[in-house]
Formats: structure tokens, sequence, C-alpha cells
């Protein structure tokens, strides 16, 4: 079961930037695409734990600030030559409004 | 005894032919050498990237004095040689005379001025010598106008440089198309687009009537009344033998000096060779013939019996970014067929010309990759009737391997030549490389190839690819980024030529290939943006690195460091009271004095930065830039106001520098220093501009640096008043803002533009005072404190996550 809850609105995040939504166990970063698009992930690198959420957003990636590992933000894979991963977590956008699914962070995080 | 070997000329030809001799023979010869330009050789060809900007006169020394030095060659450099007296066997100079056993011409040639009106006035030059492409360096400030008379290599290359330094180019050219001698008319349109998309102007059938201009150049007039302004006209119209010498000394000469096959003239102890010699008639203007016959020199003079054969030579022109190719004959003749293809939309031309089974002319522009493999065939006479059909594809096609631009290199013959210049066959390269020249620069060195025009260097490294294999990196740094091919140069000047002031203009314009650029093209054209357009482009936040987004320094654990300014690294007691009280109320685990005399406060959370900012902002602190590629820090001594040595106020200076300079964006970080005498306390001579104080005023220094490199500044001038020191200080940052590439240090910049040419702008009083005017309008938007803009409430939410479901979580 899916449960879709509001977080802000899309004009809360800079286009090709990102916020942050903190939960229990960390935070996730909710990035928008020069296309308008949105895609939450953890915010937190598997390289050395660099907030993923102040690194460049270019296309649908991200680039860490601290040692510029790239992850895709749609699969949440590092791309090129690293090897690595974060936890994605459904969103989308709705009438202007920024959704993400609260039971899939859930059951990830508890899982 | 040693043999007296005198050279006249110490240029391309005569260069190599030092080498080979002193190679063969270290100890036979005892080598004086002239030269009527104040220096040794250097590679001619390459004045072009030093004139655009990409290289530096040193990287094109081709024979230092070391060089000079270890083969105990007398160098009489800057010292023409005015009269050879043949009977008594001296040349005679301003020095006196010197005797010779053996005499060698190779004296290059003149460029050709064109009898018009106006011809001397200053501001007129040519384009052959180091002279003439710094006096067009010198000429072509931004928006400065310049007039090139002549369409074809030279004038091109002249044209694109200075085009690339910022001014506004016309190039004058009589024929119908450019590069008449080298391109068919298709070939030509091609090209005269592509020049003109970089904002060169081009002016075909036009034939100069006058250079107009009281007591320096103003103006060019046409026959057709067209009136072109200028302040600067390259007349590169061609060239002819520099014969005069010869021809007084009654040897026989032509359109040039009259060589057999040894290069002997018609006396047999006097030698000549280079582009002042004519063989069966025949002239040569580019190196690949020269080198063919410096190496016949060479041998012949160590007592060999070699003799010179002329070859066929292609033709690239090298303008960064324009892909031009060009060989054998390509007229419109009875009896001759052409293969043509064409690709609009990539701008792609190429051409074959074919007499009967044979290629004897090829012509492409916007993909040149396959150039010498039909130069080969070309060259070899080979009989292409079975492939005809697929010729114009190139070897890809022929090989039936895929179309990687690998592929065309492999395909080549061992035998088929690579760089043209200096005759090295594919062959050559593959052995040198199995020998151990694993690099560039060692395949350059054993081989020469790609050591003179440098248009092989891409081919050279294919080579290198195919027979190392993984174990070869090929070289990435020219394009700016995997976005694009154009290099961070080229982006600069276009951003400028077209007016792009916004960066979906610059993406779409240039073409580039992503959606919105990537982490290294995007804070590179932020600031190019920002510089160039401060009025009309706003800055993008997104597209700068986290520290100079959220003004702080990101550290390893993702928290942050503060530091305020502290101007000239003055504070007092309330500043450091506020500080200490910030680091009680935020719990900054360290508190630590940096090398630019500032306090920094480390281990700040994300959350907690507004606040503090606003805390530190009520004591009139403000933000000390020490994340930005900006103007970090002005560090001073005493100076005057308390150290018995100081001769000037250096602590006054260093805080009034950093009042007028702090906020402004630039390439990469700059720090400054002023140290009030000569004992230097401040550090001031590894800074990026170091001012030392002497008694009679102010030693301004450019181009420290105290990194990962160590470099001593150089020094820019001497003034006598603050004022001045201000205002050259303030004129340099605005040149270096206007025109270095992103993420150079001012020094890496200064060497690739040279300290003459900053000099040049930095100390001519009319372009120093518009320097200063443009920095100053950039500064009216951009000197802000971003701790007070950030600290607003509307603003701060930015810093704190978007929402907090650590409740929802956790139910
Ligand atoms: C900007 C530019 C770009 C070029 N690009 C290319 C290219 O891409 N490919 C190519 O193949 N060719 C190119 N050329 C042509 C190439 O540089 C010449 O063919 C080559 O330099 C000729 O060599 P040289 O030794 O005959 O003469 P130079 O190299 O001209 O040397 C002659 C020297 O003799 C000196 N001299 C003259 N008279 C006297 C005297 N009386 N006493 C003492 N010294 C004297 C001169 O000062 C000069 O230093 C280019 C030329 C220029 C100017
Ligand atoms: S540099 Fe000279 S003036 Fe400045 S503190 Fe040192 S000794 Fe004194
Ligand atoms: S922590 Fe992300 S790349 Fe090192």
């Amino acid at each position: 079961m899916t449960r879709w809850i509001d977080i802000a609105a899309l004009d809360d995040i800079p286009p090709r930037g990102a916020r942050t939504v903190k939960t229990a166990q960390g935070c996730v970063a909710v990035f928008r695409t020069f296309d308008d698009r949105v895609f939450a992930l953890d915010d937190r690198c598997p390289h050395k734990g660099g907030p993923l959420s102040e690194g460049i957003v270019h296309g649908h990636a991200v680039t860490c600030p601290l040692h510029a590992w790239v992850f895709s933000l749609e699969t949440g894979r590092a791309l090129g030559e690293d090897d690595g991963s974060v936890a994605t977590y459904p969103a989308r956008v709705e009438q202007g409004r920024v959704l993400i699914d609260a039971t899939r962070l859930q059951t990830w995080r508890v899982a | 005894m040693k043999k007296r070997l005198v050279i006249v000329g110490a240029g391309m030809a005569s260069g190599r032919l030092i080498e080979h001799l002193l190679d063969a023979a270290p100890d036979r010869w005892d080598v004086t050498l002239f030269n009527a330009e104040p220096r040794g050789n250097y590679n001619r060809l390459m004045l072009s990237p030093v004139l655009s900007g990409e290289k530096a006169y040193e990287d094109i020394i081709t024979h230092d004095d070391a060089f000079y030095a270890d083969r105990g060659i007398t160098c009489r450099f800057g010292e023409p040689v005015v009269r050879i007296d043949r009977a008594a066997k001296v040349v005679v100079t301003a020095q006196g005379d010197t005797p010779y056993d053996r005499l060698v011409i190779g004296t290059g040639s003149a460029p050709f001025i064109i009898p018009v009106a106006g011809k001397a006035l200053p501001g007129v030059v040519t384009y052959r010598d180091l002279e003439d492409t710094n006096a067009m360096i010198a000429a072509s400030r931004p928006g400065a106008k310049a007039v090139v008379i002549g369409g074809g290599l030279l004038g091109l290359e002249a044209a694109a440089g200075m085009a690339a330094r910022g001014a506004d180019v016309t190039v004058i050219h009589l024929m119908s198309h450019l590069m008449e001698r080298q391109l068919d008319p298709a070939a030509g349109y091609l090209l005269q687009k592509d020049l003109e998309r970089r904002g060169i102007r081009v002016h075909c059938k036009g034939a100069t009537k006058a250079i107009l201009g009281e007591d320096k150049v103003e103006a060019v007039l046409l026959e057709d009344g067209t009136v072109y302004g200028a302040d600067l006209v390259c007349m590169a119209v061609g060239i002819r033998p520099e014969t005069r010498l010869a021809t007084d000394a009654h040897l026989e000469v032509n359109r040039g000096v009259v060589v057999d096959p040894q290069m002997r003239t018609a006396d047999p102890d006097v030698f000549a060779l280079g582009e002042c010699v004519e063989f069966d008639g025949q002239l040569f203007g580019l190196v690949a013939p020269l080198y063919d016959q410096a190496k016949v020199l060479a041998s012949v003079l160590n007592g060999g019996d070699a003799a010179f054969r002329p070859v066929q030579t292609a033709t690239k022109l090298k303008v960064t970014g324009v892909d031009l190719f060009s060989a054998g004959d390509f007229a419109d003749k009875p009896g001759r067929e052409e293969i043509v293809f064409r690709d609009p939309g990539r701008g792609i031309y190429k051409r074959l010309v074919l007499e009967g089974d044979r290629l004897i002319g090829a012509v492409m522009y916007g993909d040149t990759a396959d150039g010498n493999w039909f130069f080969q065939k070309i060259k070899d006479g080979a009989d292409i009737s079975g492939e005809r059909e697929t010729l114009i594809f190139g070897p890809a096609f022929a090989g039936g391997v895929a179309a990687d631009p690998l592929a065309a290199v492999a395909a080549l013959p061992p035998e088929a030549e690579i760089c043209g210049c200096n005759g090295v066959c594919k062959g050559q390269i593959a052995a040198a490389i199995d020998g151990g020249a694993t690099t560039l620069q060692l395949v350059r060195a054993r081989t020469k190839a790609s050591a003179s025009c440098g248009t092989c260097t891409g081919l050279v490294e294919q080579v290198l690819a195919l027979s190392l294999g993984e174990a070869f990196q090929m070289p990435t740094a020219q394009p700016m980024c995997a976005c694009t091919d154009l290099t961070h140069e080229d982006v600069r000047r276009l951003i400028k030529a077209q007016e792009l002031k916004s960066m979906p203009a610059v993406l779409q314009e240039l073409g580039w290939r992503t959606s919105c650029g990537c982490p290294s093209c995007r804070p590179a054209l932020n600031f190019y943006l920002l510089a160039d357009w401060p009025l009309d482009y706003r800055d993008d936040a997104q597209s700068r690195f986290v520290n100079e987004r959220l003004h702080a320094n990101i550290q390893k654990d993702g928290t942050f460091s503060v530091v305020p300014r502290m101007w000239g690294g003055v504070t007092n007691a309330r500043e450091l009271r506020a500080i200490a009280d910030a680091a009680d109320k935020y719990n900054v685990p360290m508190v630590k004095v940096t090398g630019g005399q500032r306090i920094d406060l480390l281990g700040v959370r994300k959350d907690d930065l507004p606040a503090m900012w606003a805390d530190l902002n009520a004591a009139g602190l403000v933000s000390g830039h020490a994340y930005s590629k900006g103007l970090r820090t002005v560090k001073t001594c005493v100076g005057t106001e308390f150290c018995r040595f100081g001769t000037q106020d250096s602590t006054g200076l260093g805080v009034r520098l950093e009042q007028r300079l702090w906020g402004s964006w630039t390439p990469h970080k700059v720090k400054l220093a002023v140290s009030g005498c000569p004992r230097n306390c401040a550090e001031a001579t590894c800074k990026d501009v170091g001012i030392v104080c002497v008694e009679s005023g102010y030693q301004v220094g450019v181009g420290g640096a105290a990194g990962m490199d160590l470099q001593e500044t150089q020094r820019l001038v001497a003034v006598e008043t603050e004022a001045e020191a201000m205002d050259v200080t303030v004129a340099f940052v605005q040149l270096y803002r206007e025109h270095a590439r992103y993420l150079d240090r001012p020094y890496k910049w200064i060497r690739k533009v040279g300290l003459d040419w900053i000099r040049s702008q930095v100390l001519d009083a009319e372009i120093r005072a518009a320097l200063i005017a443009r920095f100053d309008l950039s500064q009216s938007i951009y000197q802000k404190d971003p701790w007070a803009e950030h600290a607003r409430p509307d603003a701060a939410r930015r810093f704190r996550p978007l929402a907090d479901l650590s409740l929802e979580a956790a139910e």
C-alpha cells in the first residue's frame, strides 16, 4: 500500500537543486531536476557520507559535493567507475505539490 | 682543427640543420649563429597559438641557452649580417668581420607589403615573428578593431588569434573565396561561415586602396569605397624570399637563392636552405621540405652525398575548432573527375579529385580524420579503380571496420605519413613506442612527430592508443567538458562575441550535448556569464559548488566553517567578543587562526549557519568569503603605524584594497598582501597580488603562489602613490576576471598570456580606466554581504529541512 504525503510546494525546491526531509533514521534528499521532475534519495553518499542534497544536479543525476561521485537520481546507482548505490523512494509532483511515499519510507527503513 | 661554420639566420630550417649536423659530428664544427631577431630558435609555426593565448612564448622555444652552450655554439642574436665578403670569406655585422670556412644562408622570407598609401603608419604590422605577434596581442584588447589584409593561412590564423582575445576582426581578401590556393570555393565558403560564426567579419573580393590615419592607423579604405575602422592592420598578403645578402654578394638569385640538390649556391663554400632558396624553379613555404633540406645539407657538410628532392605537401589551418585539410591538385581541368560528399547539417564537406585511376587531390572540411590516408594515396599514386565507389568514406569503410576514431588510424599502413612537417610515418612512431616512448612527449622527443605545427598531435596520440591500448590515457584537456567540443577559451570568446547572456542561451547556441550541463561546465559558465554581463545575467546558485552556494566551507563530516572578514587582518576587542560569543552559543568545536590573518570557526551545523551569521552581522562582521573563487584576504604588516622599518602605511593600504575588492568573483581565489618594507613580513611575494612598500613608493608584484606550486611574484610595475597602486591592482584583477579560464590562478593565466601583454593593458591609462570602470560596475551588483542576505527569514528557511517526518516514521 502506498501512502502519499504532501511534503511541500514544488517551488520550495530550486530547479536543478534539492532540499531535505528529516526522518527518524536520517535525512532524505528531495531533488528537483531541470524538467521539474522530483526524486527522493537518502541524503548520504555511500562513499564517505557526503550530503548529496548539496551536490550539483545535472540532467537526472547528482554529483556528491565531497569527492564528486555521480549518482543516477532514477536508480540511486553510482555512475561511471564508482561502485555503490543509495536508497531511492517514490516521489511525484501533483498540482504543484511534492508527494512522497511514506510507507516506503518506513518499510524500507524497518526492513 | 675545427672548421668554422657561420650560419646566417636562426630559423626553422637552420635550427634543424644544427641538430642533424652536430648529432652526427659533435666535434667537427665551430659554429657561429647570427640572428636578426634578438633570440634563438623557436617554433615559428606556433606563433598562432601564442597569439590566441593557448600557448606562451616559453612553450614554443625549441633551442634554449643550454642547447647552444652544450654544443659550444657562439650565439650572436640581435645582430643581423649586413654583408657577405666572399673574397675575404667573412660576414660583416655592426660588430665587425667574422671569418668562415663554410657559410650557410638561412634568412627565411620577408612579408610582402602592398604598396598603398599609409602602409608605414604606426599600427600596421605583418605576421612573421614574435615582435609582430606581441604587437597584435597588445592591440587585441576586447573591443579593439583589427583589420587583416589577406585571407590565406597566415591571415586567418592572425584573425582567429586576435578574435580569441576579444578584438573585433575583419578579414579583407582579394579573391572570391578564402584560402583559394588551398581550398576550392565550397570549402572556402564553409570556412567563411565558420569564421563568421566566431565573430570574424570576412570581406572577399576586397582590394585595399589605402590605409588611413593621421599619426597612426585609423581605418582601411577599399577600392569599392568600403571603410573599416582599425586600431591595427595586419598585412598577410604573402612572403618573398629574403635574398638581399645573396644578391649583394653576387650569388645566383632568381626569385630565391638558387641552389643545387646539395643546397650549394654558385659559390662552393656557401650554402643556403629554407624559405630563402629556389630549387629547380620552386620556392618552399612550409616546413616539411625545409626539414628535408636540413637533413641533406647536414649530410653534405659532413662529407656525405645526399640530394634534395621536393615532395608533395599537405596543408592544415591551425585555428582551434576549424578542421581543414587539403593536399595535391584540385583545380577543375578537362579529364578530371571528382567525388563530393556533403553533410551540411554537420558542416562536413569532402572532395576528391581523380585523374584516370589515380587520386591527385583532396580537400576536406569539418572532418579531416581521413586526410592522411588520402594524402598517402596521392603520394603513392595508388590505383584506386577497385575502391572508387567507397573511396570517399575513407579507410573505415575500405577496411570494413567500425567507424570509430581509432579505426581510421588503425587502417593506415606503416608507411603512411602521420607528421607532415617532419615526415614521420606511422611505422616510425610505432617503433619508437615499442622502444619505450610511451607518452606523447617521448614520441615527440624521439621522432619529432607533432613537434612543429602540432596539428597531427591527435593522430600521434591515436597511434599511442592503438599500440599501448589501455596503458595509454588519451589526454582530455582540450574541450571544456564532455558536454561540448569547445574549449574554455572558445566559450569565453563566444559568450562575448554572440552576446550570450544566460545559461540556456549558451547551451542552445553553442550546441551543448546535455540538457543542463555538468558539474564541470556549469560553475565555469556561471562565472563567465556574471563576469561578462554583470547587469544582464542573474547569478545561478544551483550552478555553484556547495561552498559558494551556502557561503561556508563544507568539511569532511558535512559540517561547515565560518570565517568573518577582518579588513587587512585588523580586528578589535568588540569583534573578538562577538566571535567568542558565537563560538560558545553554537558549540563550535574548534577556533583557529588562518594563514590569511582571519579567525576560522570550524564544525558549525548547516541549520545553525543563518542564526550565527545574524549574530555576527549584529556585531558588524560580514562574510570573509573564505569559501569563494573570489577575493579572499588582504594580509598586511603594521607598516608605518607601528614598525620602525615601515616606509608606507601598509596596513591602511591593505584595508582600503580589501574594501574595494571584497565581494568580487574571480576565476579562482585571489589573495593579496601588503608589506611595509622589503623585509616583507606579510609575505607579499607569494600572493596573487603582492605589494611591497619602499621609500619611493609601491612595488606591485603579481602571479605569486604558495600552494601545490610555489612561485614568487613578478614585478608588474613600481608606482609612487597609493592611489596608483590601488588602480593598478583593481585593473589587474578585472583583466584576470575578463580573460582567465575558470580555475586558473593568476600565475597560470599569466604564463599563458605573458606579463608583457598584461602590462600593455594595465599600464595603458585609457585601458586601465576602462577596466576599473567595468570592475566598479560589476561591484555595484556583486559587492554585498551574503550573510546578511541569507540570514533573512525567507532565505534562512532554505537552510532547514523541507519537512520533519521523524515523528511520523516513529509511530
Ligand atoms: C605565423 C606563422 C605560422 C606558420 N604556420 C606554418 C604551418 O602550420 N606549417 C608550415 O609548414 N609552415 C608554417 N609557417 C611557415 C614556416 O614558419 C616557415 O616556412 C619557416 O619558418 C621557414 O624557415 P626558415 O628557416 O627558412 O626561415 P625563418 O624561420 O623565418 O628563419 C629565418 C631567420 O633568419 C633571420 N634573418 C633574416 N635575415 C638575416 C640577416 N641578414 N642576418 C641575421 N639573421 C637574419 C630572421 O630574423 C629569422 O629569424 C608559418 C609561418 C608563420 C609566420
Ligand atoms: S615588512 Fe617591514 S614594515 Fe612591515 S612589519 Fe616587517 S619590517 Fe616592519
Ligand atoms: S562522500 Fe560522496 S563522493 Fe566521497
